[in-house]
């Protein structure tokens, strides 16, 4: 393998990466050993002075170390060698005498970064494609190749805290603001500089930084009781977010601590004792499982591969309906998928208030320096509206989202029909009714499909994407990838009541109303599930959706599936006592402001029940838990999804099922399907039929079978 | 027309006209021109890539966006291809504009154009004086803090007092209401004809934005903080007024024996007004059926220390002339309503064997039928956004002639330094 090519230009030597059969340069141990030759040959060659260090790639510096590589560990101490055999590669090139200058276009990403910070200056291009950044957290390891040691010392604790912690990348402008690189160039001049830059470290000698942060830097970053204070702060937020089931960030935490405190070999050490460790924990490989399959979704467009040829791709969307919803996919598709986004309500001022709170998404993009000021201007002229179906014409998708009837969405969806061309696909967001109830009796249902969006939609990652039995596959097609242009992951789900996220959702919610019924306490409730590992639990999140919505979902479900889904009375007591969640300020909690109170004490005389503070938290957890997986299994078996690889995606992505499981399929698969059945025939014995195992998990507990 | 293809009118459209700091003060220029130009392109369902070319009428830009024409054709909505250039001919610049477009059709450089104009009066450029601008000049330059403080230190009091653009003619320094009040005098205008103009424009427009003619060719504006104040009307039109209401008002130009006041002479406004224009063979091979054919058009100036707003009086017959036809066979008028003392002074004009003289005219122009005339009212009672008013009054110049089904139709501006701007319609 040949990754690298030199040639010696004016005394340095600009060593290009390439990586061969590979779209981009990834490190893995053939890469390290071939750079490691190259860089002592270089260091011998007497006509070399410095190094500059560029990508061969177009869009592409380093993406990060080879996931397949560390994939394959089997043991803490393989792991441990493989980090220890980075960091020396590392500690070569910042202790090299000729200066190497890191020249950045392109993702610069992990173990990319890793080495750009051990070089002894960075260039990098004020490029949209060149993102830098350590986001191992999120594969549930940490950087091992030095970067919980440099980094801090680049930019600061805390600066580099708030990037290893979470696993950020930034855009390059603002890399270069908090310190991470030293030069911001237009790409035109990358190389140029980066030989001048050589040029500079040669003649003047190592580079003196000028220190950033100012005051607040020298009290906090570079004073050890400023820094304890930061550590015990990022430890007690990490506890509050990860609720103690991610060990990655707290390991992070401690390499960068000791490194701080203690030494860069002490730190260095911790470095990769800790990857070893976490490298070969279930929670990284679960988190690697939904990497991959995100990836991978990101090249699914929900058919059969070949199936359909080229399609069109949408250019301009309209989106009937300027509520909530409307408006926000508007604001997003605008900012993300950048398209022209027509909004048409029936009367100006909803549409007025609908093009406002679409720009909300474009101007919180702009508070946060997502977006240039002339950026947001022009973002801005792609949202407008108005009360009729002017513009539609223009439309290649147009999104219903109104009112959750079947009647007044076929209605619409009629009256849209008229307005718009032959080959508009006409998408409904609906997140219960059946497309082919909506498209029966339309003039072109072959066009029409479900994208079922989840609130807030600027914020939540996942996208539904719905065919009925007559869509045509180009449509879906054209559907998925637009989804993905608004940076969805998108699932194809079979046109099933609930689809999939719901579907798997509600008998977990109604579960926890039934809980409320017999008297647990509501934050018992929501608190369990927030240590297994939810986001929010599930009476937060009936708040959340609306107790209205949630009631009518769950009507719906009831209809199509009987007994098994009969609602907990409560919603409709609530929802009839005036009490619909967040949205009118009262639900289970109290809300003040907009900002979420305590337990409102007051529901659980309106509902008849006496608080039963000694429910066991493994009793609620179980039935909540077990009530969504036996549902899982069930509608997987259905074919709802189309593997288990989109049924957790959904689960994680959809209702923030914890990621460091899996998804409900996968956690199926590790607990052993005929646990779970035993499982669920005690909680059928001692809570009623509705726990009865799905078909589906006694079979696959009776054949030894899997999901995956 | 000159050369081989014929130009056709479109569409046009406009934003509502509103009274200058009041619902459109927060917009400028080019928020109201990109708004109009987007809303033409949805309405007509047209792809943006298909225009040729963009041209805007301005007449008092701002220093920060010089070319508000450029702005319109960068709308995400055209391809960053689309030339575009922003132009002044006074009053009658959204007429040029249009002007403009028909010859680039007409001699083949362009299949379609938009033309528009805006003004925002809520947003003139406020300037300092030439010594306070020579002195923060010298400022900038400075090379030290004290440098810079000793410039500072010249300032006066006075050097403060920022300048604003008037509404007068740099070559008499004569504001265009005192043209309008000579005007009057000279032409013996009584206060009594000039209002009850005043009062048919306001009449008119009420009525034709009450049953709908005039609403349609307004595309609604999202005013307010939050976007939910839709403006859908022009807020200059007041239904409630009466000739005693408009006899009490108080003459602004000269209090003691004037006649022209602010009830019978047009608003400063906001409002942005463009209009799609295509060549015939292009207009039948998209599937568009044009609202009417340009036929002809003509510029004239008089002296602006005359009677500054004569101009329409030359212009008119001119037009005519191109366009081969007699007054008798137009079928619908325009005329910009300036001042009511304007409009009387050129309908004078026009009628009458002396004025015909005077302008070495070979005889009167023709006598004007207000039947036929400003048919749901004008600048008075809608407003006049400068650049814009010429693509307002095509605009409904257009409709009125389907309405009416006339043959023919033309319209008629007076314009800052002396000039008159007439175009002549005809039926599609």
């Amino acid at each position: 393998m040949t990754a690298f090519t030199f040639r010696i230009d004016n005394g340095t030597a600009v060593v290009r990466f390439d990586l061969p059969g590979s779209p981009v340069n990834t490190l893995g141990s053939a890469v390290s050993a071939e750079f490691t030759a190259l860089l002592q040959q270089l260091l011998r060659d007497n006509g070399v002075r410095a190094m500059v260090l560029i990508s061969g790639k177009p869009d592409n510096f380093i993406a990060g170390a080879d996931i397949e590589e560390f994939r394959a560990l089997d043991s803490a101490e393989e792991a441990e060698t493989l980090s220890g055999e980075a960091q020396a590669v590392m500690d070569r090139v910042a202790l090299s005498p000729k200066p190497i200058v890191a020249a950045i276009h392109g993702a610069c990403l992990g173990g990319g970064f890793e080495l750009a910070l051990a070089c002894q200056w960075r260039i990098a291009t004020d490029h949209p494609k060149t993102q830098i950044g350590l986001p191992e957290i999120q594969l549930g390891i940490i950087p091992a190749a030095g970067g919980t040691q440099r980094l801090p010392r680049l930019i600061g604790a805390r600066a580099a805290l708030d990037i290893i912690l979470a696993g950020k990348s930034e855009a390059a402008a603002r890399a270069f603001r908090r310190g991470m690189v030293d030069e911001l160039v237009p790409p035109s001049i990358l190389l140029d500089a980066a030989l001048r830059a050589a040029d500079r470290l040669v003649m003047l000698g190592p580079a003196r930084r000028s220190r950033i942060g100012g005051l607040a830097a020298v009290l906090i970053d570079r004073n050890p009781i400023g820094r304890r204070f930061v550590y015990n702060k990022a430890e007690h937020l990490l506890l509050r977010k990860t609720g103690g089931n991610y060990p990655a960030p707290v390991a992070a935490l401690a390499a960068v601590r000791t490194g701080l405190e203690l030494g860069m070999r002490r730190g260095l050490r911790a470095e990769r004792e800790a990857f070893g460790k976490l490298a070969i924990s279930d929670v990284s490989h679960r988190l690697v499982e939904i990497f991959f399959a995100t990836t991978a979704l990101k090249k699914d467009d929900g058919v059969p591969p070949g199936s359909v040829g080229e399609v069109a791709p949408v250019r301009r969307i309209a989106i009937v309906g300027a509520g909530f919803m409307g408006a926000a996919i508007a604001g997003t598709a605008v900012v993300k998928a950048r398209v022209e986004a027509r909004l048409k309500d029936a009367d100006l001022v909803r549409v007025g208030r609908g093009i406002r709170s679409a720009l909300r998404i474009l101007d919180e993009r702009l508070k946060r320096r997502r977006i240039s000021k002339p950026e947001h201007a022009r973002l801005a002229s792609l949202v407008s509206g108005a009360a009729d179906f002017s513009g539609f014409r223009r439309a290649d998708l147009v999104i219903e989202a109104v009112f959750e009837d079947l009647q007044v969405k076929r209605e619409v969806l009629a009256d849209v029909e008229t307005a718009v061309t032959p080959d508009t696909i006409l998408a409904s967001n609906t997140s219960t009714i059946p497309i082919a109830d909506i498209a029966a009796g339309a003039q072109r249902p072959q066009n029409i499909l479900g994208m079922h969006f989840f609130s807030p939609v600027e914020k939540m990652p996942l996208l539904e994407v719905i065919p009925h039995a007559g869509t045509a596959p180009e449509c879906v097609v054209r559907a998925v990838r637009f989804g993905r242009k608004m940076g969805k992951t998108v699932i194809v789900v079979a046109d099933h009541p609930g689809f999939w996220v719901n579907r798997i959702l509600l008998p977990y919610l109604n579960e926890a109303g039934l809980l409320l019924e017999e008297g647990a306490p509501i934050d018992l409730v929501d608190s369990t599930m927030t240590k297994f590992g939810f986001p929010v639990g599930p009476v937060t999140l009936l708040d959340e959706v609306g107790l209205d919505v949630g009631l009518k979902a769950g009507k719906v479900m009831h209809e199509k599936f009987g007994a098994r889904l009969e609602p907990a009375s409560i919603l409709g007591t609530m929802v009839a006592a005036g009490r619909l969640g967040r949205k009118n300020g009262k639900g289970f909690y109290r809300y003040a402001d907009g900002k979420k109170q305590g337990v409102d004490e007051s529901v659980y005389r309106l509902l008849g029940v006496l608080r039963r503070d000694e429910m066991a938290p493994t009793m609620v957890q179980q039935r909540l838990v077990y009530a969504m997986l036996n549902e899982a299994a069930m509608a997987a078996a259905e074919g709802v999804v189309r593997s288990p690889r989109d049924g957790d995606i959904g689960a994680v992505f959809g209702i923030g099922f914890p990621a460091f499981r899996g998804g409900p399929l996968r956690m199926i698969d590790d607990l052993g399907a005929s646990r779970v059945v035993q499982m669920l025939r005690s909680l059928e014995a001692s809570h009623g039929p509705r726990f009865h195992p799905a078909e589906a998990l006694v079979g696959m507990a009776e054949a030894g079978g899997r999901f995956y | 027309m000159h050369g081989s293809r014929r130009v056709a009118i479109i569409a046009g459209l406009r934003t509502p006209f509103a009274r200058a700091n009041t619902v459109l003060k927060d917009a400028d220029g080019v928020d109201l021109a990109r708004h109009v130009a987007r809303e033409l392109l949805y309405r007509t369902e047209l792809e943006g890539h298909l225009v040729d070319e963009v041209i805007w009428g301005q007449v008092v830009p701002s220093p920060l966006t010089p070319n508000v024409a450029r702005e319109v054709s960068l709308l995400p909505q055209f391809p960053p291809s689309v030339p575009a250039y922003t132009l002044n001919r006074a009053c009658a610049s959204g007429a040029q504009a249009v002007q403009n477009a028909a010859d680039q059709i007409a001699v083949g450089h362009a299949d379609i154009i938009l033309a528009g104009g805006v003004e925002s009066l809520s947003n003139v450029p406020i300037l300092h004086s030439r010594r306070m601008s020579g002195l923060l000049v010298e400022a900038s330059k400075a090379r030290s803090l004290g440098a810079r403080l000793k410039v500072f230190s010249r300032i006066r009091p006075r050097d403060l007092v920022p300048v604003s653009p008037a509404i007068a003619e740099p070559s008499t320094g004569e504001t265009m209401g005192q043209s309008a009040e000579k005007m009057a005098k000279e032409n013996h205008i009584s206060r009594e004809a000039q209002d009850r103009l005043a009062l048919m424009s306001h009449q008119r427009a009420a009525a034709a934005t009450a049953d709908g003619r005039m609403t349609a060719e307004i595309a609604p504006w999202f005013g307010g903080r939050g976007m939910d104040e839709p403006v859908t009307t022009d807020n200059g039109i007041r239904t409630d007024t009466s000739l005693e209401k408009l006899a009490a008002l108080k003459p602004v130009f000269d209090r003691r024996y004037g006649s022209v006041t602010a009830g019978n002479s047009s608003p400063l406004t906001d409002g942005a007004a463009c209009v799609l224009l295509m060549a015939e063979d292009r207009a039948h091979a998209l599937g568009y059926a044009p609202l009417a054919f340009i036929r002809s058009y003509a510029v004239a100036a008089v002296d602006p220390g005359w009677q500054l707003l004569m101009g329409p009086a030359l212009a008119v017959p001119r037009a005519l002339a191109r366009a081969g036809l007699a007054w008798d066979d137009i079928g619908v008028l325009e005329i910009h309503e300036a001042f009511a003392a304007q409009v009387l002074s050129n309908e004078q004009a026009w009628a009458s064997a002396e004025w015909a003289a005077r302008l070495g005219l070979p005889g009167p122009v023709g006598a004007v039928d207000w039947d036929r005339t400003n048919l749901m009212g004008g600048s008075i009672a809608v407003g006049h956004p400068f650049a814009a008013t010429g693509c307002r009054m095509i605009t409904t110049l257009a409709h009125a002639m389907q309405r009416r089904d006339a043959e023919f139709g033309m319209l008629s501006i007076c314009a800052q330094g002396g000039m008159g701007y007439a175009m002549v319609l005809e039926r599609a």
